[in-house]
């Protein structure tokens, strides 16, 4: 991971076409993190990519609630030159849940910004195909979300349907 | 399937609209529904029931569906159309667009291929995945840390200790706790037994796969022997929940390494006799060679690690590139292909399983001495033989088995060397005694998505060896 130093070279250089584009940086515990405008997304991973961060290894979605701007997409860039990781990491609101989808720079995206929008409903602005991945096309609702309730789906069984006839109300 | 095919001009993006329409969606979509099964009256026939019969009550949606026990609409409302409208590329009647799978014997699991077919030419495939997710993500959010491992070792099921490790790691970044040296090694012993025993896996099924049957029995029985180390140290065969954090659940048991040594002596000449079945058989080298082949830009733009890539030519290893848990104290080499096809994966992995057998035999002969898990009483339980004499280790053993252990706030990513590739677990804590996300990068997740690339413009049943030497495994991907 860059050390302090060159990871503000880094955050830098990852502002340096928009003001305000990095909104901070973090080193903690082996893990170095710029975290970016959602609106900059784009033109930061590929900023990277010319520092040698030539492959993207993972998305992530996380759920920060009850913080606000809630949810959060984190990149996972890998340098192979450099044997080296850094992270980069947008936050949006719940209530407006839209991030630049990066698939037509990075074609590795796709599956990881379908899951993270099947479990999270962040919204990918570009995507060529944004449907669910994992849970079933007419799902209701983003389960990977902090509040979403456990044990609330209703399973059919033959006991249950003849015990409980009207069990789906 | 054919009747389906799509009217030009459709709407393109009606399932994204429908989430995105949210309950407001499905209100609309109850009276369409009912329509559309009056129009279709034959499928009632065929399932042998009339229109109102029992089937049709159970399935017919109720009027109010708000209420929060209400997750699904009705599986009728689904558009199929726009996931056929992604692969038919060409003039409709010249294409044949089929599904292979999700129950499919050669896609080694539940996947469905959708699959656009001019003649025996494969001109798209389009991999749909989900029918085994188990929300095992989200179930260890509900465990706090060490009661996750088991959930988590279940996600990958050929490699379940890589899984564990991959968790284990991330989680000791956060607690920054040291495991001691003999728990690394025992780590490195269990998880290159892994690796041998997912490639012997791999290796059956895929020459089952183009018509040879005693490969299948012969990695199977090498595979058995392994499992039975397994369970002679852990006590299970699969899922052994053997490291925990800070280390390994226990020292391995009397008697092992002998075992252990068996099996490092007898498996090279295993191998052996794997080569003279298969390097230079005839069918195998026509059904594998200048087959899938995709090149390393490609494979790199796609995400792909492991075998796959260094089968491209690209030697990454994590192993050498990262080491963790002691993996810089062995020597070892990283085999590599020259094309990329699929006869390299076969040999690649093959030489990988020699690799392991160094690594793991270096790894047994210094095997240090001393304790096999951190002597921190706020991450590890104690030692039994304590818990009669001091009320300190009482206290800690019950905090351990009621709360767990709290991880300080933050995030982290561990990778290791999986063998499909690299298997990374991110990890957020809030401070608390669970995890409050956990994500596993499952290489055969982001593997898969090169899978069209390399299948587009072979025949079909090139489509199935070049799948076969992919390795998808399908609880890594659906999770």
């Amino acid at each position: 991971m860059p050390d302090g130093d060159a990871l503000e070279r880094l955050a830098h250089l990852v502002g340096a076409e928009q003001d305000g584009a990095v909104v901070a940086t973090v080193v903690a515990r082996g893990r170095a993190e710029i975290e970016v405008r959602p609106d900059a997304i784009g033109s930061a991973l590929e900023r990277l990519r010319h520092e040698g961060y030539t492959m993207l290894m993972s998305v992530h979605g996380v759920d920060y609630h009850p913080e606000e701007r809630r949810l959060g997409v984190v990149y996972e860039l890998l340098s192979m030159q450099l044997q080296d990781r850094v992270t980069v990491k947008v936050r949006v609101s719940a209530e407006d849940p839209h991030v630049p989808s990066v698939v037509a720079d990075w074609p590795t995206a796709d599956f990881h910004e379908r899951e993270v929008f099947d479990m999270f409903g962040v919204v990918f602005d570009g995507h060529p195909d944004l449907r669910r991945i994992l849970m079933p096309e007419d799902y209701i609702g983003h389960p990977q979300r902090r509040d979403f309730p456990i044990g609330g789906e209703p399973v059919i069984f033959t006991e249950t349907e003849r015990r409980n006839p009207g069990w789906w109300k | 399937m054919s009747d389906e095919t799509p009217k030009p001009g459709g709407d393109p993006a009606a399932p994204a609209a429908g989430e995105a329409a949210g309950p407001s969606h499905r209100e609309q979509d109850a009276p369409a529904t009912a329509g559309e099964r009056q129009a279709a009256p034959d499928i009632a026939d065929l399932l042998g029931g009339e229109p109102g019969g029992p089937l049709t009550a159970v399935a017919d949606p109720p009027a109010d569906q708000s209420g929060p026990s209400a997750y699904r609409v009705q599986e009728q409302s689904i558009d199929f159309s726009a996931q056929l409208r992604q692969v038919a590329t060409r003039d409709d009647a010249e294409l044949l667009t089929i599904n292979m799978g999700p129950h499919h014997p050669a896609t080694h699991g539940v996947l469905r291929l959708l699959t656009t077919l001019e003649g025996e030419v494969v001109r798209d495939v389009k991999p749909i995945v989900g029918y085994l997710h188990t929300g095992i993500e989200k179930t260890a959010e509900d465990k706090a840390y060490w009661k996750a491992i088991p959930v988590i070792e279940r996600m990958d099921y050929l490699a379940y200790y890589f899984n564990a490790m991959a968790y284990v790691g991330a989680v000791e970044d956060l607690l920054e706790v040291e495991v001691p040296k003999r728990a690394q090694y025992l780590r490195v012993i269990h998880l290159e037994l892994n690796r041998i025993m997912s490639h012997l896996v791999w290796l059956g099924t895929t020459m089952l796969d183009l018509g040879a049957i005693s490969i299948f029995w012969y990695a199977f029985r090498e595979r058995e022997t392994i499992l039975d180390l397994f369970e002679y140290s852990s006590g299970q065969r699969m899922h052994t929940r053997y490291f925990q954090i800070g280390g390994v659940a226990e020292d391995i048991p009397a008697g092992w390494e002998q075992s252990l040594r068996r099996f490092l002596v007898e498996m090279p000449k295993r191998i052996d006799q794997y080569d003279a079945m298969l390097k230079r058989n005839e069918i195998v080298l026509r059904r594998l060679r200048h087959v899938g082949v995709l090149s390393a830009e490609q494979l790199q733009a796609w995400g792909v690690t492991g075998p796959l890539l260094r089968a491209a030519g690209v030697p990454w290893d994590l192993r050498k590139a990262m080491p963790s848990s002691s993996y810089e104290d062995f020597d070892f080499q990283i085999p590599v292909g020259t094309e990329g096809d699929n006869y390299d994966r076969y040999l690649v992995r093959v030489a990988e399983m020699r690799q392991s057998l160094r690594i793991i035999e270096q790894a047994i002969d210094g095997l240090p001495e001393g304790p096999w898990i951190t002597e921190d009483r706020k991450v590890a339980l104690p030692p039994r033989h304590e818990l009669a004499t001091s009320m300190e280790a009482l206290i800690h053993h019950f905090k351990l088995v009621t709360e767990g252990m709290r991880v300080p706030a933050g995030e982290a990513y561990h990778a290791i060397e999986g063998p499909r590739g690299e298997l990374g677990c991110f990890v957020r804590s809030d401070g608390s005694s669970k995890p409050a996300r956990v994500h596993v990068r499952d290489p055969s997740f982001v593997n898969l998505q090169a899978f069209g690339d390399m299948a587009r413009g072979e025949y079909i049943a090139d489509m199935i060896a070049t799948l076969a030497c992919l390795d998808p495994l399908l609880g890594g991907i659906d999770r």
